[in-house]
């Protein structure tokens, strides 16, 4: 698992590469939580999952965390690209109700 | 039953182990001419059975995991089991968005994608005793 990220025209855009399960969750959410915090003057916060290579309920958990935790400060959260195995989990989940395309 | 094929693998309850579980069952599947798509369902399954022996089978001890899988004409028979604190309320267990463990940021989606990436899927558990995954997957060869 590995997370890289970028800013740009009050965005920031954060891609997730691996494979998110109970094992690399809690990791993944320290990086995030530490870089959304860094981050909280951004208009919205994309998660660009196309490079995810494997992903199951705990990464649902996970984004739906993060989105609660944008939520209080008001930051919309999108995701983008998710690969066919993100895609059909994060359907079932709903989660595009939420956290719409991009 | 007519059995083509049959391996079994058991695991300590490790996270590391979930990643091996899913990567084996998906080599094994194989043999049957998945689609990706139908691969992907299936490793996704075993993983969310996995995950739930060790993050609610086993809370407070690792214990064993064993994964068995079962090839019988097209179809494939996956059971997942373990030996640990086992399941007080199965129905609301398999409710979707239920989890005791709503603080730790657990969807309880498990059961749901199981069910839905799967053709069948049973549960059996006992408290003390341990919490049997059964299911099974079709892959219609084309």
């Amino acid at each position: 698992m590995e997370i890289k990220y970028k800013k740009g025209n009050g965005a920031l855009s954060i891609y997730i590469y691996g494979e998110l399960d109970e094992c690399t969750a809690s990791n993944a959410k320290n990086i995030l939580d530490k870089l959304l915090l860094d981050n909280l003057n951004v208009k919205s916060v994309i998660f660009d999952l196309s490079g995810l290579s494997f992903m199951d309920s705990t990464g649902i958990g996970l984004l739906i965390g993060r989105y609660k935790k944008l939520k209080n400060f008001n930051i919309p959260l999108y995701i983008s690209g998710a690969s066919v195995a993100a895609e059909k989990v994060i359907q079932l989940a709903g989660l595009y109700k939420i956290m719409p395309k991009y | 039953m007519e059995i083509t094929n049959k391996m079994k693998l058991t695991f300590l309850s490790r996270s590391e182990n979930e990643a091996f579980a899913r990567s084996t069952i998906s080599c094994f599947a194989l043999q049957l001419n998945p689609t990706l798509s139908q691969i992907s369902d299936i490793k996704t399954a075993v993983s969310e059975a996995v995950t739930n022996s060790i993050v609610h089978g086993y809370p407070d001890k690792k214990g064993e995991i064993t994964l068995e899988a079962i090839i019988s004409g097209d179809t494939l028979h996956i059971n997942i089991f373990d030996e640990g604190v086992g399941i007080e309320n199965i129905p609301k267990a398999l409710e979707p968005f239920f989890t005791t463990k709503s603080e730790d940021e657990r969807s309880g989606m498990g059961f749901t994608i199981m069910e839905s990436f799967m053709d069948e899927v049973f549960v059996e558990s006992k408290v003390g005793e341990g919490t049997k995954v059964y299911m099974k997957k079709i892959i219609n060869s084309i």
